[in-house]
């Protein structure tokens, strides 16, 4: 007997009873679909914290000092002249001072982020200017009393009309001077629309703190180490000691991030293989129980001539069929969840986060379910073809 | 007439826990190709043994059996199974024609396990079912038709793979008389158009209709000649105490 006419004989036997099959494979379906879910809906974070990351800018390098004990202390001057002695790998710089407390505008307290920067800043993230101007270099070197704002702020404060308008920071009355192009398609409070941009000099002054954080942009983001290096011993040298900086770049914390996703992915998607092997228990069951019900079927066809290997093909091949067949409509059905999934978390919690099957998930649910099939359908079949002929004849 | 089928001293023993039944006990007879023979005896003479080892299902415990030459004492199970497929065509009493195949698939077994492709599979098993009156309803299921016809059936299913013999067991069991007589003259029909026939049974009036009788008991050979002979139906212990005939 070949392949397709053993297949064709369980396609008949598991088409005659429908209901049956339909349960026994439920286990199948619903842990290929699973699986299928979680693994999208893990790369489907993957690709959106890359998005965001992306956004921040993964070609730059925040640095962080910490003076407290070194011998020498670091002006914002000496960080310029490093970036400046290694044009080859460093490119753009600017300090950042990050202010607490929020922004009063009039007589409210806002939770606008705000920060001290230099008129690079807006080069290394490219921001843009909607209205007004940026930040300029003189605006730093005066300590000029001005700033920028986010979007949100010129329209939830202002009516879109901020530029030449006052708010206080820390006490102190600052002048808008410009505001930048909206960023997220939807602002709201908290967002990154909801900032707020004024000279580091500034900053330093109002928080009455030494500027201890930079931010550094490298010429090629493809050679971070290289770059990564270059500072870092810049500093060493400096300082005469690692002791007192931190750099951290924006793709090594991705790749944390990335590493963390993917071990959460990678529990959960075990978690729902479990079912899979619960299916093929189940598969089991209903195929032993098959056996019992067919031992005179089985009797029958032996005495027309079908050898052990025969009847075992027939058992095992209807077992995988059946598993198989489960782990298409799972697929199928891993399809659709994840297409409803990317529209709730769009509609609920209004992230674009694209819950998108990947191919090696869905190939791999697959070949396991139709290898469980097999697995779970030899125990059965091997019950099956050593039955006796004389008495599966006789079996009632 | 070459011997088609041979027993020589075939011994059958079956464990019963401690005890051993001797199901087969030193029978010897031959049966030529071509001959119509009918196995009797009652129940527990060893008959359906007898059927098991000539059908191949089942080995002697002792002696030889010669299948067409062959001894199938010393086949594996697998060359038992080709055997089966090859040589043998079995007619049973509860017909076992496979409840979920229609007609044709049903006679397409045998072949099917003998590797005949597909094409040839449905005009030779189409072919069968004409031979049995049945070809205009190969669609149908097995369960949609009368016990008879689902005899006949089973017959067709018999004769599809070309077997050298016929094995039939208590063909008329299950069959009221009227339908049974018609089983019995069809297998009449296939000795005269020379098959070889082997008929099982504990009736008489069904063994009567064969060309030869082999009547067991016990597991021994009591009998074994034409079938129109007086003592062909009388048992000896039957004789002895009422001294009539056991109809």
């Amino acid at each position: 007997m070949s392949i397709t006419e053993s297949l064709s004989l369980a396609l008949k036997n598991i088409v005659s009873s429908k209901v049956r099959t339909l349960l026994t494979m439920l286990g199948i379906i619903i842990g290929v679909a699973a699986v299928i879910v979680i693994v999208g809906l893990g790369s489907g974070l993957e690709n959106y914290i890359a998005d965001s990351f992306s956004s921040m800018g993964t070609n730059t390098l925040t640095v962080s000092v910490q003076a407290r004990g070194a011998t020498r202390t670091m002006e914002v001057e000496d960080m310029y002249q490093i970036v400046a002695d290694h044009p080859g790998e460093l490119d753009l710089c600017s300090p950042t001072v990050s202010m607490m407390g929020g922004v009063k505008i009039g007589t409210e307290t806002t939770s606008t982020s705000v920060s001290g920067v230099s008129e690079d800043y807006s080069h290394i993230y490219g921001y843009t200017v909607a209205q007004g101007r940026g930040l300029q270099y003189s605006d730093i070197a005066t300590r000029s009393k001005v700033c920028v704002v986010g979007a949100y702020v010129n329209q939830a404060y202002f009516g879109g009309k901020a530029v030449g308008q006052t708010l206080r920071v820390a006490g102190q009355a600052l002048t808008i001077v410009g505001v930048l192009d909206q960023r997220e398609d939807t602002m709201e409070e908290g967002g990154s629309d909801d900032c707020l941009y004024l000279p580091y000099s500034t900053a330093a002054r109002l928080g009455g703190s030494r500027v201890s954080s930079y931010v550094v942009t490298m010429v090629d983001e493809d050679r971070i180490d290289q770059s990564k290096g270059v500072l870092e011993s810049a500093l060493r040298s400096f300082f005469g000691s690692d002791d007192y900086y931190t750099i951290i770049t924006m793709s090594e914390l991705l790749d944390t991030m990335t590493g963390m996703i993917n071990i959460l992915v990678g529990v959960l998607a075990g978690i729902a293989a479990i079912s899979l092997v619960v299916g093929g228990i189940g598969i089991m069951n209903i195929m032993l129980v098959s056996v019992t019900e067919r031992t005179r079927e089985i009797g029958v066809r032996k005495s027309l001539g079908a050898k052990e290997g025969t009847i075992m093909e027939q058992f095992v091949m209807e077992a995988a069929v059946t598993s198989a067949l489960g782990g298409l409509i799972g697929i199928a059905l891993g399809y659709l969840l994840s297409a409803a999934a990317t529209v709730v978390v769009a509609r609920f919690m209004g992230e674009a986060l694209t819950v998108a099957p990947t191919l090696f998930a869905v190939l791999m649910a697959f070949g396991i379910s139709a290898g469980i099939g097999v697995l779970f359908g030899y125990l059965p079949a091997k019950k099956a073809a050593r039955l006796n002929p004389i008495d599966a004849l006789h079996y009632d | 007439m070459a011997a088609l089928i041979t027993f020589q001293n075939v011994c059958k023993y079956y464990h019963m826990g401690d005890s051993t039944v001797t199901a087969a006990d030193h029978i010897s007879f031959s049966i030529g190709a071509g001959e119509f023979t009918a196995i009797v005896g009652s129940s527990g003479s060893g008959k359906s043994t007898c059927m098991n080892i000539i059908g191949c299902l089942d080995v002697p415990s002792e002696g030889t059996y010669l299948l067409s030459g062959q001894d199938v004492g010393q086949m594996n199970k697998n060359q038992l199974a080709e055997i089966r497929n090859e040589l043998l065509g079995f007619i049973f009493q509860q017909y076992n024609l496979l409840p979920k195949l229609n007609l044709l698939e049903n006679v397409e077994v045998p072949l099917m396990y003998a590797g005949v492709p597909r094409g040839e599979r449905r005009d030779r098993a189409h072919a069968a079912l004409e031979q049995v009156g049945l070809g205009d309803k190969w669609r149908h299921r097995p369960m949609e038709l009368s016990g008879g016809q689902q005899q006949r059936v089973s017959i067709a299913r018999a004769l599809v793979g070309n077997p050298s013999v016929i094995l039939a067991d208590e063909p008329t069991g299950a069959l009221d008389s009227r339908t049974g007589r018609e089983v019995l003259a069809m297998l009449q029909n296939l000795h005269r158009a020379g098959h070889t026939v082997v008929l099982i049974t504990h009736d008489n009036s069904i063994a009567v209709q064969a060309q030869r009788i082999i009547r067991l008991e016990d597991g021994r050979v009591v009998y074994d000649g034409p079938a129109d002979a007086p003592e062909a139906v009388v048992t000896p212990r039957a004789a002895g105490m009422r001294g009539g005939a056991d109809a």
